[in-house]
């Protein structure tokens, strides 16, 4: 077994050599596989030009989507502002409010953020303390100037499923907008599109073990989706996304959500006992917590917080481990998770979680040598710990005056 | 994070960990900081009758920069007068442990928790309110 | 591939196969995000930094003036829709030869579009009404990627500056073929693209003075200094660092083959084919690109039986050969619409041979007298 140990699949994850042998055809020279697919005067052009549409079909294909719904776009960052601010845009003379949550990812945040500067007001749902989104409080968050809710799929953090489909039902009725961020559900939650009444899905291929750099954004035909173009250019992807096409990094992707199709049902199953025996090889330490929803949740991920111990210095001791404190996009800071708190965790036990991301390549025997490791390293790190002491003399630590600095 | 390699000594070979007891006349304790903010330090020292700092614990609740601050804090003020204790600067301990700026507070903290620590001893010989005068 | 050449490099470029070496660890063992703590992402961060530090010194900049983007298109975008003068977007001009990733949004945002003469270069007078009415911001490109003609942006930006206007220069083109020198020319925002210089597609980057207020256009994690949001495509990135490195280090080599090969291929042209036009023939050009056309002949349809005989050529830019216009270009530059309908655009590469010239002009010369015969009706 080799060290470190990466759990931090979530964040990103390893391309699959099957997806990296498909790539090299088309970065070496030798095939002569290297033309834009932009261009129509020759056979270098139309020949990458069939590869990017047999990896537009692939990507259809896993969530039951027609090819021509899918928008090649640099990863979900970009699929998500696309969405956002193309519909914000195009819909503007409707309405101009926005429902979200405060546990998406920072780029829907972020951008709804900026949609809030050109004068939209946008909503931002607390979760219940599950993580999930209660329906009737988005119910009522809903308005008549409402034109899009924005709700992710699979939490990054905690990895929670939100119930798409209902949501989708609601906001059809209200001829509402609907987009879903599924970077993180994306081949390993079954999304079925010709059932599941969402406009527009953005997905990133280096979550699902394709490579990093690309994405796509699902637009729905029928009913149409309309948004309005945010990079301009030559007009590829019919207008929506101006851009050489990246052949090499979409055919990765192609790649990556083919075989995501074939295997997804079997590898959630494998990868669900290897979680479960994560999780029941550290409850029975003191003062664990799981934030987040068991049942409603993918198979991939545990997201413990070590009462007592701090965050950091957790991963710090466990370097073999390669984990995180929260999403990658935001780690060099030093908040706690604002994922944590908006579940209503307190600061503590925010400042102490570590997230667990498993998936295709993590052994039985990766999992028992964490196991292992958190055992030895979260009992050094309380003997170190002036709150475990306290804890332990049963001093309530609600009952002090803290100097916050 | 990338941790120089002194930070990772401490880290990983904690220097004086541990408990004094706290009602002893000996002894002054300083804990500084906040779980919400993600740090809490505890360092105590033990103060015999010729003004010296014979002995120094602590306890710290934080990242790898934290634990490292107060560990070398410890080994600092053992040996070392009241009055030299208090004038050891956060800077000297970033400056020893190369810390990152983003870490720079961790250094300031246990600056903090050793005054503390003093403030706390001097108060339980009735000193706290001269140096008050003293410095009024 | 031998049964075919590739003569369309300013469309794209192969990946170098020392670029496809360098990538190779990143897209295999080597996959950590670039934004993580731990060893895999700091290994990943690393490859990034020293990427940037190759990409700033293409254009001697400081590394912490790249950023990284998915492409030349989004630097571009990135570039006039992000600067903030007076925490206001500035009110911009463009030339009227620009690439589409400049001239559409610029359009879209009401631009001034600045006239050209008749090898494709901005006029001063145009430039100079546009700054007296108040333009703050002005885009012109360093070398054009039909014609290959090269700007003279010190002067331009000379002039934008003596305004109090910010320039932004798309040097996608001029990489790898002309020194590139961001603090001698002067320019406040430059664009690259590794797909051009024998880089993989999907990255490029906008190299800006710190100076400038950037405002970004892809929000979410804060990524590139707030500045472009989104997970670093790190293979790419290597391969472009990797990339703009051999820029540097074989530009006076791959020149040299290259003018050698465009005189061949100019010469035999004009001596074989009656009526030649060769554009921006005594302008200024970068040594790979020659924009030819034969008057009275549709270009599209000699495209079309060059590629047939093994011949990839276009008609200009990739991104525009959707659509049946005549080069915009061509037409800015006051060519007749009959001859910038016969242009052929040839943009050599190193992967390109003496031999692969002299078929292509015997290639050129048969399909267009056949195709001649065919539109006189003889």
């Amino acid at each position: 077994m080799k060290t470190p140990i990466y759990m931090d699949y979530s964040a990103t994850t390893p391309v699959d050599p099957r997806v990296a042998e498909v790539m090299c055809k088309y970065l070496s020279y030798d095939d002569g596989l290297y033309g834009n697919p932009a261009s129509r005067s020759h056979e270098f052009g139309w020949k990458t030009e069939a590869a990017v549409d047999e990896a537009r079909k692939n990507v259809a294909a896993l969530v039951n989507a027609d090819a021509k719904e899918i928008v090649w776009t640099s990863g979900a960052t970009e699929s998500d502002n696309l969405a956002i601010k193309g519909v914000a845009h195009f819909y503007q003379k409707k309405g101009k409010h926005i429902i979200t949550c405060k546990t998406e990812h920072k780029a829907v945040l972020d951008t709804c953020r900026q949609l809030e500067r050109e004068g939209f007001e946008v909503t931002y749902l607390d979760p219940e303390p599950s993580g999930l989104v209660d329906h009737k409080k988005l119910e009522a968050a809903m308005r008549d100037d409402t034109i899009l809710v924005s709700i992710m799929h699979v939490n990054n953090e905690i990895g929670v499923i939100q119930d798409i489909s209902a949501i989708g039902e609601m906001c059809r009725e209200r001829k509402i907008m609907f987009h879903v961020d599924a970077a993180q559900s994306a081949g390993k939650v079954p999304i079925d599109l010709k059932e599941m009444k969402v406009d527009l899905m953005s997905f990133s291929a280096h979550k699902i073990y394709g490579p990093k750099g690309i994405g796509a954004l699902y637009v729905r035909r029928k009913p149409r989706a309309r948004i309005e173009a945010q990079m301009h250019g030559g007009g590829h992807e019919r207008g929506m996304r101006s851009g050489t096409l990246p052949t090499h990094q979409i055919v990765g992707m192609g790649e990556a959500f083919r075989i995501a199709k074939e295997e997804m049902a079997t590898e959630n199953e494998r990868v669900r006992v290897l979680r479960d025996r994560l999780w029941n090889g550290i409850t029975d330490m003191e003062e664990v917590y799981l934030n987040g929803d068991m049942e409603q949740r993918v198979p991939h991920n545990l997201n413990v917080s070590f009462n007592y111990v701090e965050g950091e210095s957790l991963i710090m001791a466990i370097r073999d481990l390669a984990v995180s404190s929260g999403s990658a996009c935001t780690s060099a800071s030093l908040e706690p998770s604002y994922v944590l708190r908006a579940l209503g965790r307190n600061d503590e036990l925010a400042h102490s979680s570590i997230r667990f991301s498993i998936g295709r390549f993590t052994t039985e025997e990766e999992v028992d040598y964490a196991v292992k490791l958190l055992h030895d390293k979260i009992g050094k790190l309380r003997e170190l710990s002036p709150l475990w002491e306290m804890y332990k003399d049963g001093i309530d630590l609600n009952s002090i005056q803290w100097a916050a600095h | 994070m990338a941790y120089s390699d002194k930070v990772i000594d401490h880290y990983e070979n904690p220097r004086n960990v541990g408990s004094l007891d706290k009602d002893s006349e000996n002894v002054g304790t300083g804990m500084v900081g906040a779980p919400a903010c993600g740090d809490v330090m505890r360092l105590q020292i033990q103060v015999n009758d010729a003004g010296i700092i014979e002995d120094a614990k602590f306890k710290t609740y934080g990242c790898g920069s934290a634990i490292a601050s107060s560990s070398l804090l410890t080994e600092w003020v053992r040996g070392k007068t009241l009055d030299e204790a208090a004038e050891i600067k956060n800077t000297e301990i970033a400056e020893e442990l190369a810390l990152p700026p983003v870490k720079i507070h961790c250094s300031v903290l246990a600056e903090d928790a050793i005054k503390a620590a003093i403030t706390d001893y001097k108060s339980k010989h009735g000193e706290a309110e001269e140096e008050q005068a003293k410095s009024a | 591939m031998a049964s075919r050449a590739y003569f369309d490099h300013n469309a794209t470029t192969p990946v170098d196969e020392r670029v496809f070496e360098a990538m190779l660890p990143y897209l295999r063992e080597h996959y950590g995000n670039a934004s993580s703590g731990h060893r895999e992402g700091r290994l990943a961060h690393q490859a990034v930094e020293q990427a940037r530090e190759q990409v700033a010194a293409l254009v001697k900049a400081h590394p912490s003036q790249v950023i990284f983007t998915s492409g030349g298109t989004e630097a571009n975008n990135l570039a006039l829709k992000g600067v903030r003068v007076a925490g206001k977007s500035p009110s911009l001009a463009v030339s009227a030869v620009e690439h589409a990733s400049v001239l559409v949004p610029a359009r879209k945002m009401g631009a001034r579009i600045l006239d050209v003469g008749a090898e494709g270069n901005v006029e001063r007078d145009s430039l100079d009404e546009a700054l007296q009415a108040g333009c703050r911001l002005v885009s012109a490109m360093l070398v054009n990627n039909e014609t290959g003609t090269i700007e003279r942006i010190a002067e331009l930006a000379q002039q934008a500056r003596a305004s109090g206007a910010l320039f932004h220069t798309d040097a996608v083109q001029a990489a790898g073929k002309i020194d590139l020198d961001m603090p001698a020319l002067g320019v406040d925002l430059l664009s690259l693209s590794a797909h051009k210089i024998y880089g993989p597609k999907g990255v490029g980057a906008l190299v800006t003075d710190k100076a400038v207020t950037l405002v970004p256009q892809l929000e979410g994690g804060g990524h590139e200094k707030g500045r472009r949001s989104g997970s670093l495509n790190v293979a790419a990135i290597v391969g472009f660092g990797q990339a703009a490195e051999l820029a540097v280090t074989e530009m006076a080599s791959r020149n040299a083959q290259q003018q050698t090969l465009r005189e061949q291929f100019e010469h035999e042209l004009s001596a074989s084919v009656e009526g030649v036009v060769i554009h921006a023939r005594t302008a200024e050009r970068v040594a790979n690109t020659s924009f030819a056309s034969v008057p009275g002949l549709d270009g599209e349809a000699l495209l079309m039986a060059l590629d047939d005989s093994g011949f990839a050529v276009s008609s200009g830019s990739a991104c525009d050969s959707k659509s049946t216009e005549p080069s915009h270009v061509l037409m800015a530059m006051g060519v007749e619409e009959s001859v910038a309908r016969g242009a052929i655009r040839i943009s050599l590469g190193c992967d390109n041979t003496r031999e692969q010239v002299g078929q292509l002009v015997q290639a050129i010369k048969t399909h267009s007298e056949r195709l001649g015969s065919l539109a006189s009706g003889w």
